[in-house]
């Protein structure tokens, strides 16, 4: 007689609409700021307005994500025990457990993304105090900033896929990849949200947003394969994505938030309406990516 | 460190009373679920149904019935936190709020604990669940205050028939393997014990003694640690990054060629 897979014995532990928003926007403000990063570090110098919306984007997203992490406690106004213990005040930090490295995370990404969205503001002309603006690169302070900002970045995008893998339950555990198609998923909506608001304001010339339209290819490209790989790493598992669950993978993940964007992107270079749809249609995929990891496994 | 302590849980003379349950609610102050209001699973003598932060010993009803239901029999099983020496819940907890006490039991110090959920999923046996009461995560602590004062946990001591037995480890392995001894010996070539040996999470401080598969009684034939995900998860990911680098680099690096 076949074993039942132990995961199934497992209880879910109510994450749910809270989390799938915290996982997506926190996914963009990682994605915006390290595709922001990568300019300013390694781009061309006409391509820095569109850094610039990057750092922008990514702190209001990244102070939205704090609220929407404390307001998902049972205990809102004890969050700060995964900082500091609560009787010994001093510092909270597990290595080996991906919440407690990541409320560290996302408390410095927090610090990194205001500096960068200071200097972006004074990049802008926003905030006259030029100095400010010397915490963007070039220049050895606003490089440090950006290359532990990115890195932070880089964090945000993925650990919370591995955050779902270190626990017992169903389809998360069962699977080592949710934090690769997350990481890859998390660029790609942050490519998007900078070719909307580039698009719309105006601040890229064409080869800016043909790099962003590239390199969001290439992302789509990737996330298609793992998502694939994650499919099938999942074994016999995978049946339970055999329900509506399955087809919003296949239908909206896959299709909408992928094939359809991958398509569009070809058309971008002629129809701007082909571009911002590609944008849009990313966004809804890497939504429902979420929506579909997050309250499948909750819903077991 | 006093000696290790937990409970050995014999199945097979469990009559399905629920006098643990009533004696645990009773000491450690847990209310009624639903406000008072009677819930009935409708389909089983068990109104329990789960562990839960309000329920912290539930007594399993598995009916195993032929179709025609000329056969069958009652399973029964008070099931509790297995205190296991390698705890999930207590490896993820962000706030530190789960700690391994000088029993060597583990216990949720719900003055710490934030609600953050993380232990719920972590537990390969579904034991933890948000108390409504604290907006806490709860579960048996053992009778940790009990304990402290050198008494024995409530529903053992109210247990009739001596189904859930208190005491050290090593007593409890002994008195379970000469049970096991027993009966086979009587002709019950089914009968095992679950998790008392260190080969399961280093070991259950809370184990049982069954006469089916695991399964059957609701219990994971191979639980683990999350922590087992941890390395290759966190390897993926990385690799993900040096892709999306990658992808970034050749989308973005400066050529030097002005459009």
């Amino acid at each position: 007689m076949s074993e039942v897979p132990s995961t199934l014995f497992t209880a879910a532990p109510h994450w749910r609409w809270l989390i799938v928003f915290y996982f997506f926007l926190g996914g963009i403000a990682g994605g915006a700021y390290l595709i922001a990063a990568l300019i300013d570090l390694f781009g061309r110098p006409w391509d820095r307005p569109l850094a610039r919306l990057g750092y922008l984007v990514a702190f209001p997203l990244t102070v939205v994500c704090g609220i929407l992490l404390v307001v998902d406690l049972n205990r809102p106004l004890r969050f700060w025990h995964m900082l500091l213990a609560s009787e010994t005040l001093t510092p909270m930090i597990k290595w080996w457990s991906p919440m407690s490295v990541g409320a560290w995370a996302l408390l410095l990404f927090g610090f990194f993304t205001l500096l960068s969205f200071v200097a972006a503001l004074a990049d802008d002309g926003w905030l006259r105090w030029p100095g400010l603006a010397r915490l963007r690169p070039p220049g050895i302070l606003g490089t440090i900033v950006v290359v532990l900002g990115g890195l932070l970045g880089f964090f945000i995008a993925g650990y919370t896929g591995v955050l779902l893998a270190v626990t017992n339950r169903p389809i998360w555990s069962d699977t080592s990849l949710i934090g690769l198609v997350f990481l890859i998923s998390s660029a790609s909506t942050g490519a998007a949200v900078l070719m909307l608001l580039a698009r719309r304001r105006a601040v890229a010339n064409a080869e800016g947003l043909h790099a962003l339209e590239r390199f969001d290819t290439l992302l789509l490209v990737l996330e298609l394969l793992a998502l694939v790989a994650l499919v099938v790493s999942l074994g016999s598992l995978a049946r339970l994505w055999l329900n509506t669950w399955g087809v919003l993978l296949v239908l909206g993940v896959v299709g909408v938030g992928i094939v359809a964007p991958l398509l569009l992107h070809r058309q971008a270079r002629t129809s701007a309406l082909a571009g911002a749809s590609a944008a849009v249609l990313v966004l809804v995929g890497g939504f429902l990516l979420r929506v579909v990891i997050v309250l499948s496994s909750e819903s077991v | 460190m006093a000696e290790p302590m937990g409970f050995f849980t014999d199945t097979t003379i469990c009559i399905g009373c629920k006098a643990c349950e009533v004696a645990c609610k009773e000491w450690n102050q847990l209310p009624a679920a639903n406000g008072g209001v009677n819930t009935l699973s409708g389909d089983s003598y068990d109104n329990t149904r789960r562990l839960d932060g309000l329920h912290w010993r539930h007594v399993k009803f598995v009916e195993q019935f032929t179709p025609d239901r000329s056969e069958g029999r009652w399973l029964l099983m008070s099931d509790v936190c297995k205190h296991c020496v390698q705890a999930g819940c207590l490896e993820v907890c962000p706030t530190g709020a789960i700690i391994r006490t000088e029993f060597d039991t583990v216990v949720i110090q719900s003055s710490a604990c934030n609600g953050c959920r993380d232990c719920i999923g972590a537990c390969p046996f579904g034991v933890i669940d948000i108390n409504p009461v604290s907006g806490t995560a709860q579960k048996c602590t053992l009778c940790y205050d009990r304990l402290q004062a050198g008494m024995e946990p409530a529903c053992s001591k109210a247990c009739p028939t001596d189904s859930i037995q208190f005491g050290t480890i090593a007593d409890l392995r002994q008195r379970a393997e000469a049970r096991v001894g027993q009966l086979r010996g009587q002709g019950e070539n089914r009968a095992q014990l679950y998790g008392a040996d260190d080969r399961m999470l280093g070991g259950l401080n809370s184990f049982f003694l069954l006469i089916d598969r695991p399964e059957a009684y609701g219990l994971p034939p191979d639980p683990k640690m999350p922590s087992r995900n941890l390395a290759p998860g966190s390897l993926w990911a990385t690799l993900g990054g040096i892709l999306v680098g990658i992808a970034g680099l050749v989308s973005f690096r400066n050529r030097g060629n002005r459009p």
